[in-house]
């Protein structure tokens, strides 16, 4: 057996009676359960891989912890001395803690997409391409990556809430329910970021999606101030908006104790990350056309 | 002996333009055949349809005798791919890269670290494992880049201008990495480049591309020896069969392109 050799099994000397067996092996197609097991493992590595980069250059959580550290102190502190805002037996800050999360996530989220641009331009796509894995499962991977990463998020903005002395529900269900949120939310955000990536192809037109989507994803939605206060052709714009449907999960879990819609938000999330994620995987390839 | 890849009239159109213009070539299993012509000549189109990441608009290609259209994961266990480009992640080190590759072709860990340390050792990374890639010289670069490519065991190796933007003793340093791979390991290579002098020193064979045909194929001292005139060279060849020079040919964007590229690898 000539295992140290790179042509592997198929090794020079015994090529003649081996190869066409060794060739037949591989033209086996492979069972469902193989395929299954082969995506879970790739889905994961792909997920390693930008985990291990956050690793080596754990900077970027500072400079992403700045954003919602100024809402908070800066807007949430005025708008809570203005009273503008009817929030309830809630402070307005406390009202709007969980909608900061849910901002910071999505704008986290909704420029990953870039990153595959970058791939892409530098080959890297191109390699993982051709290896002999299964292409949809970089698409999944990434957005678990993506997801994974942003709970950095929700970590920065317990301490920051701890730090200013909002009034969260500290429960364990809501700490644990808060964070499958953010997974949920970050991999719809992030999988939706790729596609816009796949469909513009460069850098330039991706920036500007990507800056005139943030605002109105934003603003139409119930992160800083209630569905209630909105003109009709808003709420509207906020009932279809993704954000809307986090903010009020994670109200539930950290302000209210309980989300009365919870069911529905869950389902949202899930179908709208099941979408992103088909028509990315679906497309994932022509972005090196 | 039954050649390792077989390429059949083929043809690739982008829109109106013809990239790959009705191009036929073979190359034998342990042969180190290189593709050679202008940027904008067709080499990477080529390239880009064997290793099965575009679809060619019409012709065969065959793998180790196998359609490279109907078995494409097949084809992408039997081949290593080396990009134009810098293509190694920087932000992790030289170990990590070769790693997240392995773990992605599914090996026990056992043989992964195997043959990870085989091909650090093979390549001469071992030193430099643990460091990150970006503190690496771009001949490192690239040949971790061929590790990458070979942990699999491929039986044909694709690169696609692996000198590209080094200096010459990293450039030695690749095709040394390259000889050794197929001395030791009996791997077939396919190379672009447009170094005519390198092609010369290191191919079997080449085929000279130039605005996506075949202008000339064979040994490279048999293509200078048509010529009929001492000292020739693959260059003088390149100008009689086409009629050009080496400096027409690539567009602007491709030109810019490639003065990133040798940027980056510094």
């Amino acid at each position: 057996m000539k295992s140290d050799s790179y042509v592997g099994a198929l090794s020079v000397s015994d090529k003649s009676q081996r190869e066409g067996a060794d060739l037949k092996a591989l033209l086996r197609p492979p069972s469902p359960w193989e395929t299954i097991v082969t995506y879970v493992r790739c889905v994961l590595v792909v997920a390693e891989i930008e985990l291990r980069k956050l690793r080596h250059d754990p900077t970027e959580l500072l400079t992403r912890a700045v954003q919602p550290a100024l809402w908070l102190v800066i807007f949430g502190e005025a708008f809570s001395r203005l009273h503008a805002i009817p929030t309830g037996s809630v402070s307005y800050l406390t009202f709007m803690t969980p909608g900061i999360l849910a901002q910071s996530l999505m704008f986290v989220s909704i420029f990953y997409g870039l990153s595959i641009i970058w791939e892409r331009d530098a080959g890297i796509l191109q390699k993982f391409l051709v290896l002999p894995v299964p292409r949809a499962s970089f698409v999944t991977g990434k957005g678990l990556g993506a997801a994974v990463r942003s709970l950095t998020q929700a970590v920065i903005i317990f301490l920051l809430a701890l730090l200013l002395g909002v009034h969260l529900q500290w429960s364990l269900i809501g700490i644990i329910g808060s964070l499958l949120a953010v997974l949920v939310a970050a991999s719809f955000f992030s999988t939706l970021s790729m596609l816009i990536a796949i469909l513009v192809k460069t850098r330039e037109r991706f920036m500007g999606i990507g800056q005139v989507l943030t605002m109105p994803l934003f603003f139409a939605s119930n992160a800083i101030y209630p569905l209630a206060i909105m003109p009709d052709w808003l709420r509207i714009l906020a009932q279809i908006n993704p954000l809307s449907y986090t903010v009020d999960l994670l109200r539930g879990f950290l302000v209210v104790g309980t989300a009365p819609d919870a069911l529905l938000d869950w389902g949202v999330l899930l179908l709208a990350v099941i979408v992103a994620q088909a028509l990315a995987a679906a497309t994932y390839q022509s972005i090196v056309l | 002996m039954r050649p390792m890849i077989e390429v059949e009239d083929l043809v690739k159109r982008f829109g109106d333009k013809v990239a790959v213009d009705h191009i036929t070539f073979s190359i034998q299993e342990g042969e180190a055949f290189g593709l050679l012509g202008p940027n904008g000549a067709g080499k990477t189109t080529t390239i880009r349809m064997l290793i099965t990441l575009i679809p060619p608009t019409s012709g065969q290609m065959r793998i180790a005798g196998l359609d490279v259209q109907r078995h494409k994961m097949v084809i992408r266990r039997l081949l290593g791919y080396v990009s134009q480009s810098l293509s190694a992640d920087s932000t992790l080190t030289g170990y990590e890269n070769l790693l997240v590759v392995a773990k992605l072709l599914g090996f026990p860990r056992q043989e992964r670290e195997q043959r990870i340390w085989e091909v650090l050792e093979l390549l001469n990374l071992r030193e430099a494992a643990h460091s990150l890639v970006r503190t690496y010289s771009g001949g490192m670069v690239r040949r971790l880049e061929i590790g990458q490519a070979i942990l699999h065991r491929p039986r044909i190796l694709i690169l696609d201008e692996p000198t590209i933007g080094l200096d010459p003793t990293a450039r030695r340093s690749v095709w040394e990495a390259l000889e050794l791979l197929r001395n030791q390991e009996h791997i077939t290579l396919l190379v672009t480049t447009h170094y005519m002098e390198e092609a010369d020193a290191y191919c079997q064979r080449v085929a000279i591309m130039d605005h996506g045909r075949i202008a000339a194929i064979g040994e490279p001292a048999a293509l200078k020896a048509s010529l009929d005139r001492p000292g020739a060279t693959l260059e003088d060849v390149f100008t009689s069969v086409t009629g050009n020079t080496l400096e027409s040919g690539g567009s602007y964007r491709e030109v810019r392109q490639l003065r990133r590229r040798a940027q980056r690898f510094g």
